[in-house]
């Protein structure tokens, strides 16, 4: 099928859906790196005008990867919701822009986005998501709701959860502890305390899991933990008997992107039934962790859909939650400044990405966090993210990414900080997770507003928290 | 100011206990962090003084250095095309060579100005006399495998890349060292071998990483390969 929309004298055509896609989709590197960008801003409002005009029922039926080559297309189809579909399955592209915009400011508008989530495939959610501009994508995210619960629970309205990310370089316990201690004494960790292990080894690996879980049984925290290596690891040392709660995995939007991070389906649902089989959650049984992020599959020559074109890393992307919302995990983020200036070359660009993929994952039905984050190559610094996370703020994330001193000191990049989000809840109104807010209380940690005290640690009932560790 | 911290910062260098100023952090720590990110984005923006870099590896005594620039024709290009940084705008005609030596600015020209040419300095005489090795390669705006464009022109049998690594907040000036069997364009990353975190004082010495390279490149004479299959045996890879 060939689109075509002329604007004044000039004729635009586009060669099928993926390039109608890709050609709409707002500027970012990642695009030209894989040579599937529009030439010019007028070519780009072009495909958007006639992306505008696609049929939804088009996306069932014109792959944007091939079914017979592509495990996640194939999944994408088999699970699709015909009556969840129903409400805008006469509606074109720009139609469900209005549609979402609509039922946004309406009555019942969670209710009504949570029932359409199974009818839309990520496609659909790409390609409405590029006809929105940024004040769209949070007014829907926002009024959307995606709750999960494990130990806490997360994605209530009005609350703001946060990963708290304890990585050390050489993984010395004592040093992860000590950043466990500075995050918690403010207030973070009621998503996942969650350690990148510099060393994939399963030793290590289970190390990790027992200093988190001893310290969260110790001071009787509500909270899950994770070790962030890959699944199969982690359904080995589910069968040693180590204390997992939360089997972490990288996840991409393409078979062979997968393929090249060695996950399949199978895999994840193994790892789904056998943290289940565990019963260690108190308030609720989602157990698995995901992250994403644009450019993924590029980086991993995975990118490549119908007639052998490259597609957008914005429809890839979201993709992933696509595969994602099959297992009803606990919690996703997109790590969307990570992956470097090649994929998203500035804050600009970074902005955008995290508002789409937030927009993208929630409008999925997942609870979608985000890693507000950037690398030194990048041109961005730390104003972007605080845009950013007020932005994500005001549109519902589940949660975000916290490091101390927003300096991740063992993976080289910069997220956000347990200071930036104390700041940001008092700004926004927004509180931690329920249970762990009661914890935070019963410790004295908040004062009669229900914010974080800054005390001093010596004097904190937590004082003692990293003596085990061997500080 | 509360002394709690201290042993805690003596086990990790993540920005524990910052003090605040309300909600945020107080101003000093704001600067330090402020701080840290400009001189590491200085490092990326610098540019690579090749005259003297030049003149550096003259001094080594292989021959009249050569400057190869990088299809990328500025920084800009060069971080957001790295297909661009990793060939060279035009390949040049080079004697052959068994060693090619390729010094590159890649994402930190301080890092390159400052260990380059000591680390080549102390790796030389501990490689074997049997073993030519090519003038040295100044490449600009220049990926890793610009290298393999240069060593095939060469038919080296080995190539070998010093290149300035990604900036970090608490390290702007590291170098890279990056080692590959029979240098072709195509070469997959897992086909070489890396001693990363070269700089001073708190990374890898230029002597220690020179006896690093030495072994790494005896090892891949001996089994005509690099990558996985050829490890340190020293520990000094794994130990760092």
């Amino acid at each position: 099928m060939r689109y075509s929309h002329t604007l004044r004298d000039r004729t635009y055509t586009f060669d099928g859906l993926v390039e109608l896609l890709a050609k709409a989709t707002p500027n970012r590197s990642g695009d030209r790196l894989a040579g599937c960008a529009a030439e010019s801003d007028a070519e780009r409002v072009a495909a958007r005008w006639a992306l505008a005009d696609v049929p939804l029922t088009t996306f069932l039926t014109d792959p944007v990867v091939p079914p017979e080559d592509d495990n996640i297309t194939r999944l994408i189809w088999d699970t699709h919701d015909g009556d969840a579909f129903a409400p805008v399955r006469h509606h074109t592209v720009g139609e469900l822009r209005d549609w979402l915009l609509d039922t946004a400011a309406g009555p019942d508008a969670a209710t009504r986005l949570s029932a359409l989530a199974p009818g839309l495939t990520p496609e659909m959610v790409a390609a409405v998501s590029k006809l929105m501009r940024n004040q769209d994508l949070v007014s829907v995210a926002a009024a959307t709701s995606v709750t999960t619960a494990f130990r806490t629970t997360l994605g209530l309205p009005g609350r703001l959860a946060t990963r708290l990310q304890p990585n050390h370089p050489a993984d010395d316990p004592a040093g992860v502890a000590g950043a466990v201690l500075d995050g918690l004494l403010l207030g973070a960790g009621d998503a996942v305390i969650g350690v990148n292990p510099a060393s994939d080894n399963p030793r290590t690996v289970r190390d990790l899991l027992h200093l988190l879980d001893d310290i969260r049984t110790r001071y009787e925290i509500p909270v899950q933990s994770s070790v962030l290596t890959h699944v199969t690891t982690t359904i080995d040392l589910i069968g040693q008997g180590a204390p997992v709660d939360l089997p972490f995995q990288s996840i991409a939007g393409t078979q062979r992107a997968n393929d090249g991070f060695g996950v399949t389906p199978a895999m994840l649902a193994e790892a789904n039934d056998a943290a289940r089989g565990l019963g260690r959650g108190s308030v609720g049984d989602n157990v698995l962790y995901f992250e994403t992020g644009q450019g993924a599959a590029l980086s991993a020559d995975g990118h490549r859909g119908t007639g052998g074109r490259p597609v957008d890393q914005q429809t890839l992307e979201a993709r992933a939650y696509g595969l994602a919302r099959v297992f009803d995990p606990l919690i996703v983020n997109t790590v969307v400044g990570f992956i470097g200036p090649e994929y998203l070359y500035d804050g600009k660009q970074i902005v955008r990405a995290g508002l789409e993929d937030h927009f993208c994952g929630k409008l999925l039905g997942l609870p979608m966090g985000v890693d507000v984050c950037y690398t030194t190559h990048a041109e961005a610094d730390q104003d972007d993210m605080d845009t950013l996370l007020l932005l994500l703020t005001a549109a519902g994330c589940t949660f975000v990414i916290t490091v101390p001193g927003a300096d991740d000191v063992m993976l080289g990049y910069q997220s956000t900080s347990f200071h930036d989000v104390l700041t940001t809840r008092r700004i926004t109104g927004t509180r931690p997770a329920p249970e762990f807010e009661t914890w935070l209380a019963g410790l004295g940690m908040l004062d009669g507003a229900g914010r974080v005290r800054a005390v001093d640690p010596a004097e904190s009932p937590l004082r003692e928290l990293t003596a085990k560790a061997g500080a | 100011m509360s002394t709690f911290w201290d042993p805690l910062r003596q086990r990790t260098p993540a920005r524990i206990g910052l003090d605040r100023a309300g909600d945020a952090a107080r101003t000093r720590h704001v600067l330090e962090s402020a701080e840290a990110l400009a001189l590491a984005r200085d490092a990326v923006h610098g540019s690579l003084d090749v005259d003297r870099l030049g003149g550096e590896l003259r001094a080594l005594g292989l021959g009249e250095p050569v400057h190869v620039p990088s299809a990328a024709p500025d920084r800009a290009t060069y971080l957001s095309r790295p297909d661009l940084g990793r060939r060279p705008a035009d390949v040049p005609e080079l004697a052959p060579a068994d060693l090619t030596l390729v010094v590159a600015d890649g994402l930190s020209a301080e890092a390159t100005a400052r260990h380059a040419a000591g680390v080549l300095a102390a790796l030389l005489p501990e490689l074997p006399g049997a073993l030519t090795v090519g003038p040295p390669v100044i490449a600009t705006q220049a990926r890793v495998a610009l290298a393999d464009h240069v060593g095939a022109a060469q038919g080296a049998r080995l190539g070998l890349v010093v290149i300035g690594e990604r900036p970090g907040l608490s390290a702007h000036d590291s170098l890279g060292a990056y080692l590959t069997w029979a240098p072709a364009p195509g070469t997959a990353d897992s086909a070489r071998n890396c001693v990363s975190n070269i700089r001073r004082p708190h990374g890898l010495g230029h002597a220690d990483a020179a006896r690093t390279l030495a072994r790494l490149i005896a090892g891949a004479r001996r089994i005509e390969a690099t990558g996985v299959q050829l490890k340190d045996t020293s520990g000094l890879l794994t130990d760092e």
